[in-house]
């Protein structure tokens, strides 16, 4: 059940995309995802869906696992659609009638529900195209960096990553110690597998509570060993890794600023 | 290196009556840590050994008493990190003492926290990944080590911060066989070959043999304080304190006490095998 998790879903690979600074990363994500939001034109989304395809063969990800990111949120695509035919009005294409409503699907319905679906799966691949080619740790060093200025304001940037680098490296043990109470608890008969939704959350709680108390535990072991250690918050501290903006960055701003600017040509200039 | 003045140290706790108590572990303890050496404690559990072993670097202050590290008073903010920063803290738990995922990100760690330029670190991390044997393991997820592996690692974070002194406090205790021999290599060659003072909590005496002086701490007092070959000579009192002699020791002191002739204190397995040898000459 907990073997299988990985840290975060980063895949290694040796790719261009790879090895761009997590920051340029973020911050072209974050212009990607308002580009994305702000295509009103089939035009606009053909490009951006070009544009996010060739980004995942240089990025060397396979394709299955991206369509795999797919699956938790089918249902969302499922649900838009129907809301979306259904419901917009316009042209009637077919009508017919169930119990008391008459529902009605329409043109503008399918065209949009199509486009809303092109959005949503363009946005799911431009954000996991950055956990996928980004080290957990480098993204959280990203944020932290990116996220600097707000120190100014009190905003606890320093303990808000530390917290993050943390988490991150307890995920593996604490997957451990879970599989470990559950084998556990399997031996003296508890059942996690049958019975309803309800029922099998419930035995769930034999095991949640004593990895809760181990990670208390934990927490006060670690905090003693990060004293014993110096740490003193993010006041005076250093970092060995240094990020370094490369020429890989550069370009890769550059073809991102072309590839925008291209866009905002097709939405606001030209005229279909 | 490190010297206790009348160190006492108590918590208060509350009984089943909600009644305030007041513990005392630590009684009047005087001790003094020669620079360069290597120091055994031993003690059972519950005879105050883990928490004498926290005053060394000023993560308990004492409640009576002083401790000094270098001459520096514990009790002075001052000068609390150059006492963590002399002397290097390495706990029972591997898991409990890793701080980031990635090998040499967490040998960094405390470096990066007193502030040394990143070149300097990048040199010392490759140092202390080379010192504990573990050079190709630096890129690597600090979860995929064996047990003895993290522990080394977590030795080697420690000595990023080059400190004089490395206090261990119970490290083998979690660890498999292999695992448990690869640390105590690893802590005899810091002593021997870098002339880093050592300071090794423990309940083996297998371990304490090692060292070259042995101290017996029970009940917040210290019984026993000498080298290992002395120590161990008294059987009948470390069985009292509920802590073994090594197997060799305890074959020797039950031949002697049959009336055989052989003598105290043998502390290891060849000494035993050249008595034993000639014994039989004897008998025969």
């Amino acid at each position: 059940m907990f073997k299988n998790i990985l840290i975060g879903q980063y895949f290694p690979s040796k790719s261009p995309i790879h090895r761009l600074d997590a920051r340029i990363k973020i911050i072209m994500m974050m212009a990607y995802i308002i580009l994305v939001f702000n295509a009103d034109k089939p035009v606009s989304l053909i490009m951006i869906a070009v544009y996010t395809l060739t980004i995942v063969i240089v990025s060397n990800i396979p394709l299955k696992l991206i369509l795999k990111g797919f699956i938790p949120v089918i249902w969302i695509f499922i649900f838009t659609s129907i809301v979306n035919i259904f419901s917009v009005s316009g042209e009637t294409l077919l009508s017919f009638k169930l119990f008391r409503w008459t529902l009605k699907i329409t043109k503008e319905g399918i065209l949009k529900s199509v486009f809303i679906n092109t959005r949503l799966l363009l946005l799911l691949t431009g954000t996991s195209l950055l956990t996928l080619t980004t080290q957990p740790l480098m993204l959280t060093d990203g944020i932290e960096q990116l996220l600097k200025p707000l120190r100014k304001i009190k905003v606890p940037v320093h303990e808000i990553a530390m917290m993050m680098t943390i988490a991150i490296r307890f995920i593996p043990t604490l997957a451990e110690e879970a599989e470990k109470i559950k084998n556990a608890q399997l031996a003296r008969g508890a059942d996690f597998e049958s019975g309803n939704i309800i029922k099998r959350a419930k035995s769930m709680l034999p095991l949640l509570v004593p990895l809760f108390i181990s990670a208390f535990r934990r927490a006060d072991e670690l905090s003693t060993a990060m004293e014993a250690r110096c740490y003193n918050g993010g006041e005076n501290r250093t970092r060995m890794k240094q990020m370094h903006i490369t020429l890989y960055d550069i370009s890769a701003i550059i073809v991102f600023a072309v590839c925008s600017l291209f866009l905002l040509i097709s939405e606001f200039v030209i005229e279909f | 290196m490190i010297e206790t003045k009348n160190l006492s140290y108590s918590y208060h706790s509350e009984d089943e009556e909600n009644e305030a108590v007041k513990e005392e572990v630590l009684k009047e303890l005087n001790l003094k840590i020669k620079k360069g050496s290597f120091t055994a404690i031993l003690g059972s559990n519950g005879s105050g050994k883990s928490t004498l072993a926290k005053h060394f670097n000023a993560i308990l202050l004492p409640s009576g008493g002083f401790v000094y590290v270098k001459g520096m008073n514990t009790h002075e903010q001052k000068y609390l990190f150059d006492i963590r920063s002399n002397v290097g803290m390495v706990f029972q738990n591997p898991d409990n003492q890793m701080v980031t995922a990635i090998v040499e990100d967490e040998i960094a760690f405390a470096p990066e926290n007193l502030g040394v330029k990143p070149q300097e670190i990048r040199n010392r991390v490759d140092e202390c990944l080379k010192i504990v044997g573990m050079q190709e393991y630096a890129g690597s997820f600090t979860a995929n080590l064996s047990g003895g592996q993290k522990l080394r690692i977590a030795i080697a974070s420690v000595l990023a911060m080059e400190p004089e002194c490395i206090v261990l406090d119970e490290p083998t205790s979690m660890l498999d066989p292999k695992g448990r021999a690869e640390v105590l290599d690893t802590i005899k060659m810091l002593n021997r070959a870098k002339g880093i003072t050592v300071v090794l909590i423990t309940h083996y005496m297998e371990e304490a043999v090692m060292a070259d002086r042995t101290i017996v701490i029970d009940n917040g007092k210290i019984v026993i304080d000498g080298v290992p070959a002395e120590v161990f000579k008294n059987v009948e009192l470390l069985k009292k304190l509920k802590l073994d002699v090594p197997q060799v020791t305890e074959l020797a002191y039950e031949l002697k006490k049959l009336g055989f002739e052989i003598s105290d204190g043998i502390i290891d397995v060849d000494e035993c095998f050249r008595e034993l040898v000639k014994l039989l000459g004897d008998v025969k």
